[in-house]
């Protein structure tokens, strides 16, 4: 807590900064409304549709299905991904060890965009065949999301006690059985806060699908707005449509982590390597 | 690998135009998220429920619908500025939310002794966090704050999709001119990123060693 319980001076001081707080806020908020009326953006023809036209929630709904199934896809392949290149990151053997670290750090480094161009562009000419949008993107997806996952799963194992290691080689395990079947679900159960955190970002990236054709939601209110030329109207409520979804796994994640703290009496929730926000 | 050599000046212009806009978003975002996170922690509810508001809004919204509202919105509201200039204002308040969650991260970990001494020395709260809180939490959040840019970096080829010759861009039209150097042309761009990446954490982890104090 940066300030103290508050005496009645103090109080009467923050009433006052709150009151002047409210008021710039107020007028900041009136400019912005008056400057949205005085270029008719308040006209009832700009919001009828979403109330009259019960076939523009139809195209959104569509939009937002290809979205989640790009989502989906991307999320189950990432995970793949990610496991398998934490499994070679953490491995003993230095020729599975190094290209491991070089994917990932590759990967990670590399945008986004950049990864779904590479599929969406090269393919066509270098192997001459054309993969539809929604591959590309989630190609995309996975190749960079699955770098990010694999340094969240190497934490999460790094986090755990070395007597689980031990314990699984000294009964006669091999290594790789030690870290599929004890350190793998141990460790994934300690960062599925970050892993829910990680779908947040995902969900966001797949709105890159527009750039490449994919008919997701933004590109499917991209064209709705040029049809009904309410660009603001049309992209807040799809930015509202986002940010319902994100909030609600965000929600999700804090749950998650609240429960395991119950569960095991602590904090066991471990921050990963800075991951990137795409 | 010619289409490269050749066009390594059209390549290191979209490079520059990459930095600068990075550079520019950064200083914005910097400013912006440190101001939206000491309204997060000042004592005045107006204040925080509106820095709390932004950041949950748009956090949670793509970069791309940021951007898109930027670019085909803002228009319709009066304001007709570059690409150049919507692509600026996009990523600043795209990044100042993240630079906002890191900040108030960083105020958040600093001791509580720290504030307690400060207001035991009649200091007022603008005092205490500019003067004490403030400088100690910016050390304490290079680590996550660096993440926070090299993001920013990458996200910046997202201009690209909305009229800025950055470097992304200019990979797109030279492989519509050389076909056949896809691949070599996706190889340059995506080093000339990672190059550009480890600098700047490099430069960072020098900076975090630089303003470590032993305590």
């Amino acid at each position: 807590m940066l300030y103290d319980v508050q005496g009645p001076r103090a109080r009467r001081r923050t009433l006052v900064g709150s009151i002047v707080g409210s008021v710039l806020l107020a007028l900041l908020a009136l400019v912005v409304a008056k400057r949205l009326a005085d270029q008719g953006q308040f006209d009832g023809d700009l919001y009828r549709a979403f109330v009259e036209e019960p076939q523009l929630w139809t195209r959104l709904g569509e939009g937002l299905r290809n979205t989640l199934t790009a989502a989906a896809y991307g999320l189950v392949l990432a995970t793949v991904t990610g496991i398998v290149l934490a499994f070679g990151r953490l491995s003993t053997v230095g020729v599975v060890r190094i290209p491991a670290v070089a994917v990932i750090e590759f990967f990670r480094a590399t945008p986004l965009l950049l990864l779904i161009f590479a599929f969406f562009l090269a393919t066509p000419i270098v192997l001459g065949i054309r993969i539809q949008p929604l591959w590309a993107l989630v190609l995309g997806l996975t190749l960079y999301n699955g770098a990010v996952i694999a340094e969240i799963i190497r934490a999460g194992i790094l986090s755990l006690p070395r007597g689980q290691t031990e314990a699984a080689l000294a009964v006669g395990l091999t290594r790789g059985q030690t870290l599929g079947s004890v350190l793998l679900p141990q460790a994934v159960r300690v960062m599925l806060p970050s892993l829910i955190s990680q779908l947040v970002v995902l969900l966001k990236d797949t709105s890159l699908g527009f750039i490449i054709g994919f008919e997701e939601l933004l590109r499917v209110g991209g064209q709705l707005r040029q049809f009904l030329n309410n660009p603001i109207q049309m992209y807040v409520v799809i930015a509202l449509i986002y940010i319902a979804i994100n909030l609600l796994l965000g929600r999700l994640a804090t749950y998650v982590e609240g429960r395991q703290r119950a569960r095991l009496g602590q904090a066991v929730t471990v921050q990963p390597q800075p991951a990137d926000l795409g | 690998m010619e289409a490269v050599v050749d066009n390594l000046d059209l390549l290191l212009e979209g490079f520059l135009r990459t930095l600068t806009l990075t550079a520019l978003a950064a200083t914005g975002a910097l400013c912006l998220g440190t101001l939206v996170a000491a309204m997060r922690v000042s004592p005045l509810l107006p204040l925080r429920w509106a820095g709390t508001c932004y950041v949950e809004s748009v956090r949670n919204t793509p970069l791309t619908v940021v951007f898109a509202l930027a670019v085909f919105g803002l228009p319709k509201a009066g304001l007709g500025l570059t690409f150049f200039q919507f692509a600026l204002l996009a990523l600043t308040l795209y990044t100042g939310t993240f630079v906002a969650e890191a900040v108030r991260s960083g105020v958040n970990s600093v001791a509580p002794g720290q504030s307690e001494a400060a207001r035991t020395l009649g200091m007022s709260f603008p005092q205490t966090l500019g003067l004490v809180i403030l400088p100690q939490a910016f050390r304490n959040v290079i680590p996550p704050l660096a993440s926070v840019f090299i993001a920013l970096l990458k996200n910046s080829s997202i201009a690209s999709a909305f009229g800025v010759a950055e470097a992304t861009s200019r990979m797109g039209s030279l492989i519509e001119d050389n076909p056949s150097a896809v691949l070599w042309l996706l190889a340059a761009v995506a080093l000339g990123y990672v190059v550009l990446a480890l600098a700047a954490s490099l430069l960072f982890s020098r900076l975090e060693r630089s303003l470590a104090v032993a305590r």
